[in-house]
């Protein structure tokens, strides 16, 4: 029996959440899970909150996750784990790349960017990894990166193994971005939080 | 072998095996990648049309000669295409014929919420609604084959959760793409009054056949479970329920138009209680209660929106079906709130220094479809209405032949996609009739918001061949304006200018802003830099709602890794801080 997982995958569009979801649904499926991938295309993008929801099972029927639901929140961009947090379930792991994105109300001081988000978390959820996935990337070899660094994170609190990981991500990536992309995934499997 | 398909590329796939030989659409969220995935088999000729009447056309003329057909378009792309449907369904088909709606619940990407299974029913077509991905490719083959055995037009019905969620798709082989015989037959497609009449009557005959056939279409079936609970639901409704109520007994409904009566009455004496779950509007529920079928629906499930099972089960603790849960204490409490994160106009957009231009000459502005919707909104807000595509030069025109106080300040925006689906009607009319207005059309080269489309002025086609390219300046002229200007919108002086001069000018003028798309040709500009002696902090360069640029401390900075060096901050800046490169300053 394989133990259902519903991830939340939470960014700012462009952040490369789309080859996230591709390369954790192809681990999912060489391991048998059933899978349902949600995203959101058009208006909803262009520089906005975006989101893509990932549920793994023997059989997923809504290919949606309800709020207090996730077992997962891989949050791309401090805020908008904040955004989402409500999405978590009760003992759920939160992984949060330490980045920061203004949203145009923000540059243009009409809200404020919350102060101090990341501790604010761990004042309420336990289990939360933070992880500076941009300069690790950049370390790598090429920021865009970044977001094989978070999968690397995100692989850790998965039931699937490390070598269905790194075939799933060799079967996704373009071949001469792989080492950097393997590389990357190594950063993100390893890292402790900050 | 099973793949992890999108609903829309498990449409493409199903035209694919299914024999369909011609495809034709416009782009529209969330019904876009079915054609640009058809696009890719080379056995199936697709195309983009400029609207989405053409495209029906286009779809009805390859049916009538004997080829299947898949036409494509969003939900509102159906009220452009209506006025073929409704005849359609008296002419009937020869090859297949199915008509993909994409819904679009919770309007993420539009502009209304509008439920097109009532077009099925006002026009007289069978509907199909999928629940995922494999059903939306096998109701291709079974539309096409309804269509053609019932000689009538099918709706594939779609909503955003069903075309952009991905779920496993067992893949087939392709099967022949027959061309049937065609013989000319002006009693069944020639729909002058005489004929219309004999196939006004064929039409009701040919439902009365397809609800006979819906009674055993294996589409509608039944989900046996507890006898206590009973759920009528059709497309991804279907999904939360059997999440939400797994012991539940349910009638999932596929094909929705017409309904099976008999078995809906069948169904419904089996079970205690008994619920329809539907998106949107009551359009299985009514149908049922005409039965006289007790049944709970809108009363408790909301007709706007989209559904959640998160919803879906706090409606059925409400009726008391499932338990509550004991309320326990929000453990965020006390979190602050994250600001809002709207879409934005990108880093170097075209359409940026237009809606600034517009805002400052305190113009009324009305609107059209596309990204340059955004320049509506704060702090550019260089937009005071959006309704419907092509809507922006038929509304200048009224506002300017109604309301003298606004005569002479006044301007339509279009994009160049837009301005061809459906705008040049509108300014034929402003035209025609004496009109005042200055159109500007946004000439970016592309359909940008639906992720870049070709269009009849690209000079490529959906296939990516040559194409001959509309010259818009020509066409316009042509519609009868006499005065057409093109500019670039980065050199924001002589824009101003421009503008001034064509909204002072009498009689209709047009204004093409061209400049493609930021995202589509990348140019090699260095960054905008700022120096901090100069800067006073006065925040202009905010106005004009650029995620490059921000202001901490009374200092403005520019992003280098998000500038592209369009340098319209430099030209805004009143104290010269901002440093561009070369491009336009």
């Amino acid at each position: 029996m394989l133990k259902p997982v519903d991830v939340l995958m939470v960014g700012v569009g462009g952040q490369g959440t789309i080859l996230a979801s591709k390369v954790l649904a192809a681990a999912a499926r060489a391991v048998g899970y059933d899978v349902k991938v949600s995203e959101i295309h058009g208006m909803a993008q262009r520089g906005g909150s975006v989101v893509t929801q990932v549920r793994l099972g023997e059989k997923v029927h809504s290919p949606l996750i309800s709020e207090g639901e996730a077992d997962v929140i891989l949050a791309f961009e401090q805020l908008e784990a904040l955004r989402w947090l409500s999405y978590l379930k009760p003992g759920g792991a939160v992984i949060i790349n330490d980045q920061q994105i203004y949203p145009v109300p923000v540059l243009a001081g009409e809200a404020e960017y919350p102060a101090g988000i990341i501790e604010q978390i761990k004042g309420k959820i336990n289990n939360v990894l933070v992880l500076d996935a941009l300069r690790q990337s950049i370390r790598c070899g090429n920021a865009k990166a970044a977001n094989v660094v978070l999968l690397g994170a995100l692989a850790r609190e998965l039931p699937i193994e490390e070598e269905i990981w790194r075939e799933a991500l060799a079967a996704t990536v373009p071949p001469k971005f792989l080492e950097v992309n393997n590389a990357a995934f190594t950063a993100g499997y390893n890292s402790r939080s900050l | 072998m099973k793949e992890l398909l999108s609903g829309n590329a498990a449409i493409a796939r199903g035209a694919y095996e299914y024999g369909v030989t011609l495809a034709a659409g416009y782009p529209g969220t969330p019904s876009t990648e079915i054609l640009e995935n058809l696009s890719r088999y080379d056995e199936v000729y697709s195309e983009w049309a400029p609207n989405e009447k053409v495209a029906l056309e286009v779809g009805i003329g390859a049916a009538m000669a004997g080829a299947r057909a898949l036409v494509t378009m969003k939900h509102v792309g159906v009220n452009v295409a209506a006025d073929p449907l409704f005849t359609a369904a008296y002419t009937g088909v020869n090859g297949g014929l199915v008509l993909v709606s994409a819904d679009d619940p919770g309007m993420h990407s539009s502009q209304n919420e509008q439920d097109n299974r009532y077009y099925a029913r006002f026009a007289k077509i069978a509907m199909l609604e999928p629940a995922d991905s494999q059903e939306a490719k096998d109701m291709v083959g079974l539309g096409l084959e309804i269509s053609e055995k019932f000689d009538i037009p099918v709706m594939l019905r779609i909503t955003t959760r069903v075309a952009h969620s991905q779920s496993m798709v067992e893949l087939g082989e392709p099967g022949a793409r027959e061309i049937k015989q065609y013989a000319k037959d002006v009693k069944k497609n020639l729909m002058v009054p005489a004929f219309g009449r004999l196939r006004r009557v064929s039409l009701a005959e040919r439902l009365a056949k397809l609800t006979a056939y819906s009674e055993s279409a294996p589409v509608n079936f039944i989900v046996k479970g507890s006898a206590k609970t009973g759920v009528i639901t059709s497309g991804i409704s279907y999904q939360f329920v059997r999440e939400v109520l797994p012991d539940a007994s349910v009638l999932k409904l596929g094909l929705t138009n017409p309904l099976p009566v008999e078995l809906i009455k069948q169904f419904a004496s089996c079970v205690e209680s008994l619920y329809v779950v539907e998106e949107l509007e009551p359009f299985l529920e009514e149908q049922i209660r005409m039965l006289g079928i007790k049944v709970t629906g809108k009363e408790l499930f909301p007709a706007t929106g989209e559904f959640s099972q998160g919803l879906v089960r706090r409606k059925f603790i409400e009726a008391g079906v499932l338990p509550a849960r004991p309320a326990a204490e929000n453990p965020l409490a006390g979190l602050p709130a994250a600001p809002p994160r709207p879409p934005v106009l990108c880093p170097g957009c075209p359409h940026r220094g237009v809606f600034y231009t517009l805002r400052r000459l305190k113009l009324t502005v009305t609107g059209d479809i596309g990204c340059y919707t955004l320049g509506g909104l704060p702090p550019l807000e260089g937009i005071d209405s959006c309704v419907c595509m092509g809507a922006s030069i038929g509304m200048s025109h009224g506002i300017d032949k109604a309301v003298p106080g606004l005569r002479g300040k006044t301007v339509a925006v279009i994009g160049d996609s837009t301005f061809l689906h459906s705008g040049i009607t509108g300014l034929l009319n402003t035209v025609y009739n004496g009109g005042d207005s200055t159109v500007i059309i946004l000439d970016n080269r592309t359909t940008a918001m639906t992720g870049h489309q070709d269009h009849p002025a690209t000079g490529r086609t959906l296939k990516g061949k040559e194409a001959p390219e509309v010259d818009l300046t020509m066409l316009c002229k042509a519609l009868g304006v006499p005065r057409v200007e093109v500019v670039d919108p980065l050199d924001m002086a002589k824009l101003k200018e421009v503008v001034q001069t064509e909204v002072a000018a009498s009689g209709p003028s047009v204004i093409i802003a061209r400049r493609p798309c930021a995202l589509l040709k990348r140019e090699n500009r260095p960054a905008v830099t700022v120096d901090p002696e100069k800067c006073n902090g006065c925040k202009t360069c905010l106005r004009l709602s650029c995620p490059a640029i921000s202001v901490t401390d009374k200092k403005s900075a520019v992003d280098p890794n998000l500038c592209v060096g369009c340098n319209l901050c430099v030209q805004v800046c009143k104290t010269g801080a901002m440093k561009g490169g070369n491009a336009c300053a």
